[in-house]
């Protein structure tokens, strides 16, 4: 039960590893496609820019790896960039191309919440609202807040791969998305405390 | 709905809590691992550590104590401090920063605010603005608070901003150490200024004075170091007051 943890040089690795272990699993740092295999789950997270997250993962050769991983039907949780690159394409500092696993786009959160007054990034504790018919992985969210910090936010085609929902100046968007054996969440678990954690540890239980 | 943040501060020196009043007169405040598993517990929103004694000889202390606050708490953890290069910023985050605090380097390059923000997210860098009255303005000072730079520090957070900063940590040096609260109207006009979230800064002494900050100063979140480190407050006693007033908090 290895939990492989990508490294593409650029996160903060080191909460996630230790926020996973606390809740008893046990992890390898990934840094090349043989990594990945004969991982029972994959956890990537995100720090930084898209263009580079995408760019260094094509460089190790990770974005097949992960690509075939997923396919395979190991368990995948991204954090963050690590759920956005999930989606066709992001259009943070320009346009570029993600894995293309949900159908959608990553989007700046809307111009006008700026005029509005509102802070971007979003950053800060804010709800996590899972749907009516709550993904396992994310139940226990449900009246919990989370730790979120982004500028950019997941658009999937199709609402229902939307696992929770969060809102922001009146501005509602994707907490979580899935499919299958694939989860990404747009805050960070890893820096939510107690809800985090609990929430970590479903991953580490999870059998889509 | 985004809750307000309440950030505890803990000024690090040789791998030291420390408590100065107005910069100097530093006290022994204890281990800044205990101090952040007792924030923790009693619900802080994130944890600030700045080392305002920092050098290359204590660099590797200060990546120390980050590395084991890390390991033992899961919440935001800004690092500030003698942030001179990407370098540096980059040790931060890999020690298990989430955000890192540039300040004095700002002044004398800006740039590194920018290719920080590209290379890190902006989300990741804080620039660190200390503001002083002089006359009817506020300037920019340096060097913890001893150095004026001319700089009008309104105009500095805005110029931050649009270089990437993601978030403006503003200190009042008239006010810090003073417990007398914030100043509100600083707050305010650089909170008006820039479309980025503003930490408020030096000088509460109460828990009204959170709420003022908050409230009439309109930052975002809201950093103290003395009333919950020596116990007068706890994090949670401090929510509390908030949530009456009606302004969002997380409680725990």
């Amino acid at each position: 039960m290895t939990i492989a943890l990508v490294n593409y040089g650029m996160g903060n690795i080191h909460s996630v590893a230790k926020a996973l272990e606390r809740v008893g699993g046990k992890v390898r740092i990934a840094t090349t496609p043989d990594d990945l295999k004969d991982a029972s789950r994959i956890v990537l997270p995100g720090v930084g820019a898209f263009r580079d997250c995408i760019a260094s993962l094509r460089k190790n050769d990770l974005d097949q790896a992960l690509l075939e991983s997923m396919r395979s039907g190991t368990p995948y949780l991204g954090i963050c960039l690590g759920m956005q690159i999930l989606l066709d394409e992001s259009y943070e500092f320009g346009e570029h191309k993600g894995l293309g696993v949900i159908a959608g786009s990553v989007k700046h959160f809307p111009a006008h919440l700026t005029e509005d007054g509102i802070k971007i990034p979003h950053m800060g504790w804010n709800d996590v609202i899972p749907a009516t018919e709550a993904h396992p992985v994310l139940a226990s969210l449900r009246a919990k807040q989370c730790y979120y910090v982004h500028s950019y936010v997941c658009v999937p085609k199709n609402p229902q791969h939307i696992q929770a929902a969060c809102s922001y100046g009146n501005h509602p968007f994707a907490a979580a998305i899935g499919k299958d054996n694939i989860l990404g969440v747009q805050f960070h678990p890893e820096k939510s405390q107690a809800a985090g954690l609990a929430m970590l540890e479903a991953f580490t239980t999870w059998n889509p | 709905m985004l809750s307000k943040r309440i950030i505890p501060c803990l000024d690090i020196a040789h791998g030291r809590v420390v408590k100065g009043v107005q910069f100097v007169d530093i006290i022994d405040a204890g281990d800044p691992v205990e101090a952040a598993i007792r924030y923790d517990e009693q619900g802080a929103d994130e944890l600030c550590f700045l080392d305002i004694r920092a050098s290359v000889e204590t660099r590797d202390t200060l990546y120390d104590v980050v590395t084991r606050v890390a390991e033992n708490v899961f919440m935001p953890l800004t690092v500030g401090g003698g942030v001179k290069a990407l370098k540096d910023i980059e040790n931060l985050l890999h020690a298990g920063a989430d955000k890192v605090s540039i300040n004095t380097a700002a002044i004398f390059q800006p740039e590194l605010v920018r290719e920080a923000s590209q290379r890190f997210g902006s989300s990741t860098i804080v620039v660190a603005v200390d503001a002083k009255r002089v006359d009817d303005h506020w300037e920019c000072f340096t060097h913890g608070g001893r150095k004026p730079t001319g700089i009008n520090a309104i105009s500095w957070a805005k110029q931050m901003a649009d270089f990437g900063a993601g978030e403006i940590l503003l200190t009042s040096m008239d006010s810090d150490g003073t417990k007398a609260g914030y100043d509100i109207a600083l707050t305010q006009q650089v909170s008006d200024g820039v479309s980025i979230p503003v930490i408020a800064s030096g000088g509460v002494g109460n828990l009204e004075h959170l709420a003022q900050g908050l409230g009439e100063g309109k930052a975002s979140a809201v950093l103290a170091a003395s009333i919950f480190h020596f116990g007068e407050y706890t994090i949670n006693q401090a929510k509390e007051h908030l949530h009456v007033q009606g302004i969002p908090v997380r409680l725990t």
